[in-house]
């Protein structure tokens, strides 16, 4: 629990619930014919309607970037490092929508929702959705809030994704598209990893075909081992080296040396198949802490959704043609070590706005810490990601 | 403004694609997008400039150009900026081959080692010249391929690279005859526009 709420916060927010009507055709031929967005906002709307940013989260992610829903509350919103008074998304100079995508967990309508047409949860029947469909609701939301133009989207990883769908598809809708830690498609090492965590869950014998929620049941082993595989890909060798063992300790003294980064739970070996490593604890704690709030389908559509995501499908494979409409300016900054989103695939996007002719500016930040790093108060990041806001706001509060 | 900005500035033309190598803080970039209309792109790798030219709203990407220009399409700029920096990277004659493939037109400027000032340094004291200018020690300096003007002729002919206008500057004989009769001795900037 925060003893105080911390200036730079948002403070105390509250969520949403917006209810649709119209119904939704998606990309897979199905439609939802109703649903509910679970929406947060910050800040405040200025008369010209001109300074409403969109936020878009990534895989675990939903409407609570920042700020704390109480005070009893242990920690704030998942980006509560980038959106607040004085940070980079300044909540004192835009006003910053964030919503839970269809198919999620937080309260937007999703598998574990009641499926209005069976009365029972929607569990696996809830369609699968994509990057384009999620975009497709956040008009939605933009139109009943009221607003023309985003000043810009902005989104990291996964969320990076959405930023890029919205300036191929609705170029006139935003001014600044603002991408981190992202990649045109997925690898098929990032597809890889997305069906080791897909079996994890389906082969729980809790599962039950998806109507675990039905059996008054839960695959949480299964969620707990998809987390811990996703975390491995979030961190990097060194993340891992520095939060299991630090170097300073390695030189001081000599027997740890051997086990740099390797840091023993209990100072010795069990010789039996206990938890020997901090890292094995950390991961169990991880998986076990994610297993406790996230929807086992809805960590399976949103590797799906991860899976399907290529703009240039309308494009013949080409990423600058799929661009060739975008008006927006583009902001792109990668992670050094991101493995898993490394930054050749932001500079693959940053050619391709290149080839088409269109404003971007792209920055690869020197970071330690992995695909997580866009969470997290890299000095340089933060700095740059603020220049950038501050000319945005500067624009459009004029 | 450096006195070379001023003369390259008339040789842009308004509303074209300019991509500037080594754009320091943006500066020229944002003069040319103000008064020229020029759809911009910086190349750096300092952080500080970057951080500057996003201030200004100068599009910036960061990428060393001594690794690779291979991403820019043929002839996908109007004109290809080196200002200041031919002396500072690893292999100008690549450098420049790229730039004329990148660019339709090519705007180079340097700082001439055949000064008089540099001769007359070297001939005196017999160590490498410091100045104002030229600020460095040998064992510190960034400009690690110093050329003269007479000696970019010389690449420019070779590689049939086509001069279009070359123009040498110093501060005290700026556009006089002097200079014009004695370019290599006299001039302190030379800068050269130049295509295939």
């Amino acid at each position: 629990m925060p003893k105080f709420i911390p200036e730079n916060s948002v403070g105390i927010v509250e969520p949403q619930c917006l209810h649709f009507d119209d119904p939704l055709l998606l990309r897979s031929g199905k439609t939802i014919k109703s649903y509910d967005l679970m929406i947060e906002t910050y800040g405040t709307l200025n008369e010209a309607k001109s300074n409403a940013v969109l936020i878009c989260h990534a895989l675990s992610g939903d409407h609570h970037a920042a700020g704390f829903h109480s005070e009893d509350d242990a920690k704030p919103g998942w980006w509560d490092n980038c959106i607040g008074p004085g940070k980079p998304i300044d909540t004192n100079k835009f006003f910053v929508v964030c919503l839970n995508n269809l198919g999620g967990c937080a309260g937007s309508t999703g598998p574990t929702s009641i499926n209005p047409e069976t009365g029972t949860y929607y569990g696996p029947d809830f369609p699968v959705v994509t990057v384009r469909d999620w975009v497709q609701s956040q008009v939605r939301l933009m139109d009943r809030l009221d607003i023309a133009q985003w000043a810009a989207v902005i989104g990291g990883s996964l969320g990076g994704m959405q930023v890029m769908r919205w300036s191929i598809s609705y170029p006139e809708r935003l001014r600044n598209a603002i991408m981190i830690a992202v990649a045109p498609k997925l690898s098929a090492q990032n597809i890889a990893f997305n069906e080791v965590a897909r079996q994890s869950i389906t082969a729980d014998p809790c599962f039950h075909n998806g109507r675990y929620l039905e059996h008054g049941t839960y695959p949480k082993k299964g969620v707990m081992l998809a987390r811990m595989v996703g975390h491995i890909t979030y961190l990097s060798d060194s993340a891992m080296r520095d939060k299991f063992g630090k170097a300073s300790e390695a030189i001081a003294n000599e027997p740890i040396a051997g086990n740099f980064g390797r840091d023993l739970r209990t100072g010795k070996l069990s010789f039996g198949l206990n938890v020997d490593f901090q890292v094995e604890s950390y991961l169990h704690y991880q998986g076990e802490r994610f297993s406790e709030h996230f929807d086992a389908n809805t960590y399976l559509l949103m590797t799906k959704a991860l899976d399907y995501f290529d703009p240039t499908v309308d494009y013949e494979g080409n990423l600058s043609a799929a661009f060739a409409k975008s008006s927006c300016r583009f902001l792109l900054m990668s992670f050094s070590s991101d493995w898993r989103f490394p930054p050749e695939r932001s500079r693959e996007i940053v050619d391709a706005l290149l080839e088409a002719d269109k404003q971007v500016s792209y920055l690869e930040i020197e970071a330690d810490q992995g695909h997580d790093a866009f969470l997290l108060p890299v000095p340089r990041y933060i700095e740059a990601f603020s220049t950038y806001l501050n000319r945005v706001s500067d624009e459009v509060n004029a | 403004m450096r006195p070379d900005l001023n003369i390259i500035q008339n040789w842009i033309a308004p509303g074209s694609r300019v991509l500037d190598l080594g754009c320091g803080d943006g500066s020229l970039l944002e003069f040319l997008k103000t008064n020229k209309g020029v759809s911009e792109t910086g190349l750096e790798i300092a952080e500080a400039n970057i951080a500057a030219c996003l201030a200004k709203g100068v599009n910036v990407i960061e990428q060393d150009m001594n690794k690779s220009l291979q991403n820019f399409k043929d002839k996908s700029f109007d004109t290809v900026l080196l200002t200041q920096t031919l002396q500072a990277v690893s292999y100008p004659d690549v450098i420049i081959d790229e730039m004329l493939r990148i660019g339709k037109n090519c705007i180079v400027t340097f700082p001439n080692f055949g000064n008089w000032r540099s001769r007359l340094y070297l001939f005196t004291k017999g160590r490498m010249p410091v100045s104002n200018f030229m600020p460095y020690e040998w064992y510190n300096t960034p400009n690690i391929h110093f050329c003269t003007v007479r000696d970019f002729d010389v690449l420019c002919k070779e590689k049939n690279i086509k001069v279009i206008t070359r123009t040498v500057v110093d501060h005290l004989h700026q556009g006089s005859w002097m200079i014009k009769a004695w370019p290599n001795f006299l001039g302190e900037t030379a800068i050269y526009h130049i295509s295939r």
